[in-house]
């Protein structure tokens, strides 16, 4: 395995310079970050590259930190260089109030359904997308529910009656 | 005379094409998914996927649950083929805690997820037959498929949503019973396997009804993210087992089959091809256990005292052991903080689990990539253009499991 992550990196801040940041090693598979404007000319360079050639989307998702201002919601690709057999992880940060990224269905066709499930449970909005519109939960849905503020239920509560379930709540 | 003519609605004579709903629930779709198809006669000129019917939140779920909980979630992403989901799973999470497996762990394992991977190929591969006519083949192989659950129910006591292993290892060593029953497997399974094949390989019918249907090349398959016995039909040799190995894959021997074509014909040849080199590594794995004497041969976990559940009789004579107990029970256990992406190859195909960790006891957050999901977004292309019976056969020999594709 001729490419290493170094060599990934190195490729990387040669062309994009300080706007690739965050480099880590994560258990041995190389991760970084780039400004949301950059998503799609990063993606592009990797897959075109002729030493890199990430021309495969592994998996896309999101990411809840609502501690991170200004930058709630992640955007996490995970592209696979088949070629080569290396792997990266390479991450877009967004704000809550204007969660907008380029669409990758451009570039790659299984990104279609990544993101329109991203955008189902992030509310992350991806310009350009063909058809974004929710996937697996209803259409009325009107919150985005893997978004840290909605809370899973308290197991604790006593205010249900769900006797049938062995929770043995009584109705108040 | 006039009256008794059917009124057809205002405007419909002019719409020359027919609007299908093939599902949510259709004995055909073998799931709970949805599509509207809209057909030309009996050729489809658009096919509209609606998934999400048994969307049950694993994802969400998974953020409360301590990481041995989780395992039962795994469970019920492809059912078909659980134990693979279960060791997927414990590998991830062993990667994230760093915990090393001894090699019999590892060979145990193996055994454990190419059975699995037999019972998903044999399910796929029986149920295209069903779809095609040939009810017999299936009724015939399913008596196989029992000896596989068996085993599971001897390793782990359950038979479909298996919950098998633990992080770290196994929960209890394999019984001589268990081995047994793995010999009588690989016994009397190939001589059915091979009928099976006999019986639809060079089968006029089934062949006219899967060759040249719902093909896809090499190129279009991998933009769209296909993996597994799909990606290899269409002749890429992409299988995680040797790519990136785990749980020992490099120390076995095997050959990964591939097709030319992509179409349902070869997706049929290379799961039925996967099911003679699991056969293949079973046997080697079953010698490679056979070699361990003596107290290696009691070695059915890793050393791993904060994640990996004491023995009863610890528990109760141990101090150590008891708190262990305590806090893996009562899900106390804290997580070290990082990121990790595992992947293995399940029945479907690359089958990937991206966990964060900020540092408490349950994820911050987990996701599955589930190689279903993924694919079926291809239908549409692979189905457009061809006849509604060659949508049901595509759709059967992509091996959709309503379950992995909505987590």
């Amino acid at each position: 395995m001729a490419l290493t992550n170094d060599t990934i990196q190195q490729r990387l801040q040669e062309k994009f310079g300080e706007s690739v940041f965050a480099f880590r090693d994560s258990h041995g598979m190389l991760e970084f970050a780039a400004p949301k404007e950059l998503n799609l000319k990063v993606l592009n360079f990797l897959y075109d590259d002729a030493a890199l050639q990430f021309q495969f989307l592994t998996d896309l998702t999101g990411v809840h930190y609502p501690s991170n201002k200004g930058g709630e919601l992640a955007v996490v690709y995970h592209l696979h260089s088949l070629k080569e057999n290396a792997r990266l992880r390479f991450k877009i940060f967004v704000p809550i109030e204007q969660p907008e990224v380029y669409t990758a269905t451009g570039l790659f066709s299984a990104a279609n359904w990544m993101e329109r499930e991203t955008y189902d449970f992030f509310g992350i909005l991806f310009v350009g997308h063909p058809n974004l519109k929710r996937i697996l939960n209803v259409d009325e849905m009107d919150y985005f529910p893997l978004r840290k503020e909605f809370p899973l239920e308290d197991q604790t509560r006593i205010d249900k009656d769900d006797e049938m379930f062995g929770r043995g709540g009584t109705i108040k | 005379m006039s009256e008794q003519h059917i009124k057809l609605p205002e405007g419909s004579i002019e719409k020359t094409t027919t609007t299908l709903n093939l599902g949510p629930t259709h004995p055909a779709t073998h799931g709970v998914m949805q599509n509207i198809l809209e057909l030309d006669g009996e050729r489809i000129v658009s096919a509209d996927q609606t998934i999400g019917y048994i969307h049950r939140a694993f994802e969400k779920l998974a953020e409360r649950r301590p990481l041995a909980q989780i395992t039962t979630l795994t469970d019920r992403l492809n059912y078909c083929s659980a134990p693979l989901n279960n060791m997927g799973w414990h590998m991830t999470c062993e990667k994230l805690l760093g915990v090393q497996t001894p090699k019999r762990v590892d060979y145990l394992r193996v055994i454990m997820m190419e059975l699995a991977r037999i019972a998903d190929h044999l399910i796929c591969n029986s149920i295209m037959g069903v779809d095609a006519g040939a009810y017999t083949g299936f009724l015939y192989v399913m008596q196989y498929r029992e000896l596989i659950y068996e085993i599971y129910e001897e390793v782990c006591g359950a038979r479909l949503t298996t919950n098998m292993g633990r992080i770290g290892g196994f929960e209890r060593n394999f019984t001589d019973k268990a081995f047994q029953k793995l010999e009588k497997f690989l016994e009397e399974y190939p001589r059915a396997l091979k009928e099976f094949e006999n019986m639809f390989q060079r089968n006029r019918i089934f062949m006219d009804r899967t060759m040249g249907v719902g093909g896809i090349s090499a190129e279009r398959a991998l933009n769209y993210g296909f993996t597994g016995p799909n990606l290899r039909a269409a002749g890429v040799d992409y299988d995680v087992r040797v790519q990136s190995p785990y749980s020992s894959y490099q120390d076995f021997d095997f050959i990964i089959p591939v097709g030319s074509t992509g179409d349902c014909y070869d997706r049929w040849l290379v799961r039925e091809q996967e099911m003679w080199q699991s056969l293949s590594i079973l046997g080697q794995a079953y010698q490679k256990i056979q070699s361990f004497k003596g107290a290696e041969a009691d070695v059915y976990h890793a050393d791993a005292p904060a994640y990996y559940l004491p023995e009863k009789k610890d528990v109760y004579t141990k101090m150590e052991a008891l708190i262990y107990h305590f806090k893996i029970i009562m899900g106390e256990t804290e997580i070290p903080a990082g990121e990790v992406y595992h992947s293995i190859e399940a029945g479907n195909g690359e089958l990937g689990f991206y966990l964060i960790s900020d540092g408490g006891r349950s994820p911050y957050r987990l996701h599955f990539r589930r190689p279903c999901f993924i694919y079926y977004q291809a239908y549409e292309e692979l189905v457009k253009g061809s006849m509604l019976s060659d949508a049901i056969m595509t759709m059967s020999s992509l091996n959709l499991i309503a379950g992995e594709m909505d987590a």
